[in-house]
């Protein structure tokens, strides 16, 4: 309890303390996915959990990539690399907001002190074919969370609703810690006897992964690989449900959402290289949601998903 | 006589929805509480970011009691026939009562329907109005199926008595309770609190930190910016929009200022509130002895023990953040347009798509400074200037700017071509060939300016014509309506003589050049000029019916030669209008259809056509000779005024025909029995006939 009206120190120290205040909560305590993706909501903890009848809450740290965003670790805000923080509960707990609001207090933020809004920001996800209702939370004029109530994903109206919280840990952080540089945000406890900044963690990363997301990434390759990984998908998903070998029913809703996954991100690195124009843009997120579409498809036919 | 509150508390309400939905509660319950048999004294609706509530004051405790009579069958008439009468009514045989009619004894049944308590009502109606509500867009939230805005929470429903006694409504909606509790702010707030009837809420509210009132807020939030700003010496900048969102973001208004960093001053106004305004909802404030915007106010939700100092150095942070982005964008602009020029600039355009059908955004454009070059010297602009300030009025499209702040189109784009060193024709252009960009949006008047406007909405139009992308119905997606509304405007409002069918045919022979050299694909070519003026026309009835002229009046010019010439179309028809409107037209009219009655049944019954010339040696009486003496001396005097498109001087004249006509039909049968003389009167009837359908077509006016 004292700890909540201490401030905290560090980046990792927020992280730490969200883990702590949601698992107190009763989240399940998840680990990052294991893949590139553009955000927390990728993540099938999120996506596919979403979908079906089944209660679920879970809550993670997810390392995100947006190409398009890298500044060479010049830019006071703006990373190709960041983490978001995710949580996700279903149905959505009448609760909810109050739990969000002691999820800032946990972090330091003093309601008294503070200006904290709940502006209309209606979220989408073009790629996922997902959308959702609900606000982004300002504190003090700053966005610090999207806060969604999802209505459907992957084409699928959403039936309990789930809660879905987003923290953009990095400007969060910056704002409690009074930060005006991410890279000179401590990364562990400056009183540490090795103190990192987040700088000495990520700078050359942004800057290496900046030249080879505009100028080096092979793009013919990118090209060949997003062709393969929709094939993939697809071929995935028109497999005999019955696994000849185990002769039990399988569906393999996850494997095949991993290469849909992939799609996505390399679309995205192809528009960071500026290879895909206006109007081609519409036609590959098309083909990544058609794909979301038919994962979201295959994973309410699993138990998971909530088929009996 | 009980008055009526109920609170509908959720969580955030989107601002932009509050207004309506409190304007919705309100219609929608008082409506249906008199529907049920409720009348009422008054009522009131208000909304905050968390609730819509709705006061009703002197509603009836109970809904009258009523009776209707109902007649049925004929005394013996067959049992299914008075069983199904029983049915309908909902009545018992015993009773019915038998009435003498005229053609013999008839059941009547008397259906009496018992009053029912207004709590009663008012729980069927409020739960059918929850469930029904017409929010925009609305949610479902936990395992529930019920629909709101946002989730939502509570119901505070209740009758007050005049003894002041309460009662709450009896009402359960998917498992939400209505009570007679609610709560105040949600920081400021002490938890939930039981009220007794609409002022004792509002008080408490209050107390709890709860403004009701969003016109409240509003003006609470208006005076303590304007307070703040004076006090330093600085102006608010009026914005009532951004004024009634902000109302709907706080429950509390707590009005802050601050300071703008003098880095950032040197940015075109615009972007700098515009950059405030969109992100960060903050109001401009000026200081009137420099003219430039040097303060921000913004509105917090909380009164803080440091009186708001944290909020405020957060807000102020944010603002640095964005306005250095914005910076970055005005000179990263500046150095590109300085280097290469704009026309450098717009190169980029080439690869940006107008439409997958229609080419890219610089085909476009080479349509444009086409089309405006062909424009310019109908308008009085020279026609290099025409052509080189359409080549660059898309350029700000490519511009950093533009690409963070869509809303600052154009006006970009006329910051560039002054940094660029074009002229400054040029630079207005860029801005103005948008407009008109709505009705009430003010129409450009320099002559290059409004070439390259004509060009660049005739191209839209064309364009999406020849892919057969027309409006229908409630579906404009490329607000072509618009685009037609702006040519109208901008060719009557600079009183410009222009041949739209040549223009319009230009435009599509140029798009079909572009088919040809395989930039479209051949399908798509279809030049439908024709029904792209009857766009245009029609357009044109709607924006001349808000003047006040009939849509008859302009059929009945419409159907002349020349007619799409929009400035002659109009004096044309507002002459018409005008002198339909007097005495003299009124008649004159009857008299011109009298005559085209007779004429027109004469001429089906004997096969010929009369317009052979009438002589005067076959008239027979002084009206018929006054009549002669008339036509002769206003065909010239009609034809000459026609002629120097003097309208009004061609319905004077016409004017000058009614009492001849008049005297004409009251002193003389045209159906004489000598069949010269019927003839000679019916040719007469012919130049009447001829000589009025010159100024307009008269057949086409009602009445």
């Amino acid at each position: 309890m004292t700890q909540d009206t201490v401030r905290p120190r560090s980046f990792q120290e927020i992280i730490l303390r969200l883990q702590t205040y949601w698992a107190a909560q009763g989240c399940a305590m998840m680990q990052p996915y294991d893949m590139e993706v553009g955000a927390g909501t990728f993540h099938p903890a999120t996506t596919l959990r979403s979908l079906g009848s089944k209660p679920w809450a879970a809550a993670y740290v997810q390392p995100s990539r947006r190409p398009k965003d890298g500044r060479y670790g010049e830019n006071p805000n703006r990373l190709q690399h960041y983490y978001q923080y995710q949580v996700l509960i279903k149905p959505s707990p009448p609760n909810l907001q109050d739990l969000y609001l002691g999820s800032l207090r946990a972090i330091g933020i003093d309601m008294a002190l503070h200006d904290i809004r709940f502006v209309e920001d209606d979220w989408e996800s073009p790629t996922l074919g997902a959308w959702g209702l609900g606000w982004e939370v300002w504190c003090d004029g700053m966005e610090v969370s999207q806060f969604t109530y999802f209505q459907q994903v992957g084409g699928h109206d959403c039936a309990p609703v789930s809660g879905e919280l987003t923290y953009g840990l990095e400007r969060l952080a910056m704002y409690v810690l009074g930060i005006d540089h991410v890279m000179d945000m401590p990364f562990n406890d400056p009183a540490a006897p090795i103190p990192l900044s987040y700088g000495d963690v990520f700078r050359q990363t942004e800057e290496e992964y900046s030249r080879w997301n505009f100028d080096v990434a092979n793009t013919d390759v990118l090209l060949r690989h997003f062709e393969e990984a929709e094939a993939e998908c697809e071929a995935i998903l028109s497999q005999d449900p019955i696994d000849p070998r185990t002769g039990r029913r399988i569906v393999m809703a996850h494997p095949a959402y991993d290469q849909c996954i992939k799609a996505s991100h390399l679309f995205n690195l192809l528009d960071a290289r500026g290879v895909i124009s206006v109007t081609e843009r519409q036609a590959y997120i098309g083909r990544v949601r058609a794909l979301a579409r038919k994962c979201a498809d295959a994973f309410v036919q699993t138990e998971a998903g909530g088929a009996t | 006589m009980p008055d009526l509150l109920i609170e509908l508390f959720s969580e955030e309400i989107p601002a932009r929805m509050q207004a309506r939905a409190a304007e919705d509660l309100k219609r929608l319950m008082t409506d249906s509480l008199v529907e049920a048999g409720l009348t009422y004294a008054g009522a009131a609706a208000f909304s905050t970011p968390r609730r819509l509530a709705l006061t009703v004051q002197g509603l009836l405790a109970a809904s009258p009691t009523t009776r209707e009579e109902r007649k049925g069958p004929k005394l013996g008439a067959p049992e299914g026939a008075i069983e199904g009468f029983l049915r309908g009514a909902g009545v018992t045989r015993d009773a019915l009562e038998l009435r003498d009619e005229k053609k013999g004894q008839v059941y009547f049944a008397t259906i009496t329907r018992p009053g029912r308590p207004a709590t009663e009502i008012v729980a069927v109606e409020l739960e059918k109005l929850i469930r029904s509500f017409p929010w925009p867009k609305s949610m479902r939230w936990g395992a529930g199926s019920l629909r709101w805005v946002r989730p939502l929470h509570s119901i505070l429903c209740i009758l007050t008595d005049d003894a002041g006694t309460v009662q709450v409504v009896d009402l359960d909606v998917d498992g939400i309770r209505a009570d007679n509790m609610t709560e105040g702010h949600r920081f400021m707030g002490a938890g939930r609190f039981a009220v007794s009837s609409f002022d004792d809420y509002r008080a408490k509210l209050r107390r709890d930190h709860v403004m009701l009132d969003a016109a409240e807020r509003a003006e609470q939030i208006w005076q303590e910016a304007g307070n703040l700003a004076f006090a330093s010496g600085y102006e608010m900048v009026e914005d009532s929009g951004l004024l009634a969102e902000v109302a709907g973001l706080v429950e509390w208004p707590v009005v802050l200022m601050g300071r703008i960093d003098e880095a950032f001053l040197d940015l075109p106004t615009e972007v700098l509130q515009t950059s405030m305004r969109t992100h960060q909802k903050f109001f401009s404030v000026k200081n009137p002895k420099t003219g430039r915007i040097e303060r921000f106010v913004t509105v917090a939700n909380v009164e803080t023990p440091d009186h708001g100092g944290t909020i405020l150095a957060g807000n102020q942070k944010v603002l640095t953040a964005r306005l250095s982005d914005a910076k970055f964008f005005w000179e990263n602009d500046l150095q590109a347009v300085r280097g290469r020029g704009l026309e450098g600039m717009a190169e980029g355009l080439t690869s940006v798509t107008f439409h997958n059908r229609l080419g890219s955004q610089a085909e476009r454009v080479a349509r444009i400074a086409a089309l405006a070059r062909e424009i310019a010297p109908l308008v009085g602009a020279d026609a290099d200037l025409a052509a080189e300030a359409a080549r660059v009025c898309k350029a700000d499209l490519q511009s950093e700017m533009v690409g963070e702040f869509p809303e600052l189109q154009g006006l970009m784009g006329r910051y560039y071509a002054a940094a660029a060193g074009l002229p400054a024709e040029v630079a207005a252009a860029c801005e103005e060939h948008y407009k008109p960009l709505g009705p009430g949006d003010a129409v450009p008047s320099a002559p290059v300016s409004v070439a390259v406007a004509l060009a660049d909405k005739i191209d839209t139009l064309t364009g999406f014509w020849a892919i057969d992308e027309k409006p229908t119905g409630s579906k404009d997606p490329y607000a072509l309506r618009r685009a037609a509304l702006g040519v109208i405007r901008l060719v009557l409002g600079n009183g410009l003589r222009v041949s739209l069918a040549d223009l319009l045919v230009s435009a599509d022979s140029q798009l079909c050049e572009a088919i040809k050299t395989g930039e479209l694909v051949p399908e798509d070519a279809s030049p439908e000029y024709n029904s792209l003026l009857a766009f245009l026309h029609d357009r044109l009835k709607v924006h001349l019916r808000d003047e006040g002229i009939r849509h008859d009046v302009i059929d009945a010019c419409l159907a002349m030669p020349g007619n799409d010439d929009l400035t002659l179309l109009v004096h044309r028809a507002r002459a018409l209008s005008d002198f339909l409107k007097t005495d003299d037209g009124e008649n004159l009219l009857q008299g011109f259809k009298r005559a085209n009655n007779i004429l027109t049944q004469a001429e089906a019954k004997d096969g010929v056509e009369y317009s052979y010339g009438a002589d005067v040696k076959f008239a027979e009486t002084d009206a018929e000779r006054a009549l002669f003496a008339a036509l002769d001396a206003a065909e010239p005097a009609i034809a000459a005024a026609l002629k120097s498109e003097d309208f009004a001087a061609a319905m004077t004249a016409m004017a000058g025909l009614r009492a001849p006509i008049d005297a004409f039909f009251q002193a003389v049968q045209v159906n004489a029995e000598s069949a010269v003389i019927r003839r000679n009167r019916l040719n007469l009837l012919s130049s009447i006939r001829h000589i009025c359908l010159h100024a307009a077509d008269l057949t086409r006016i009602e009445g």
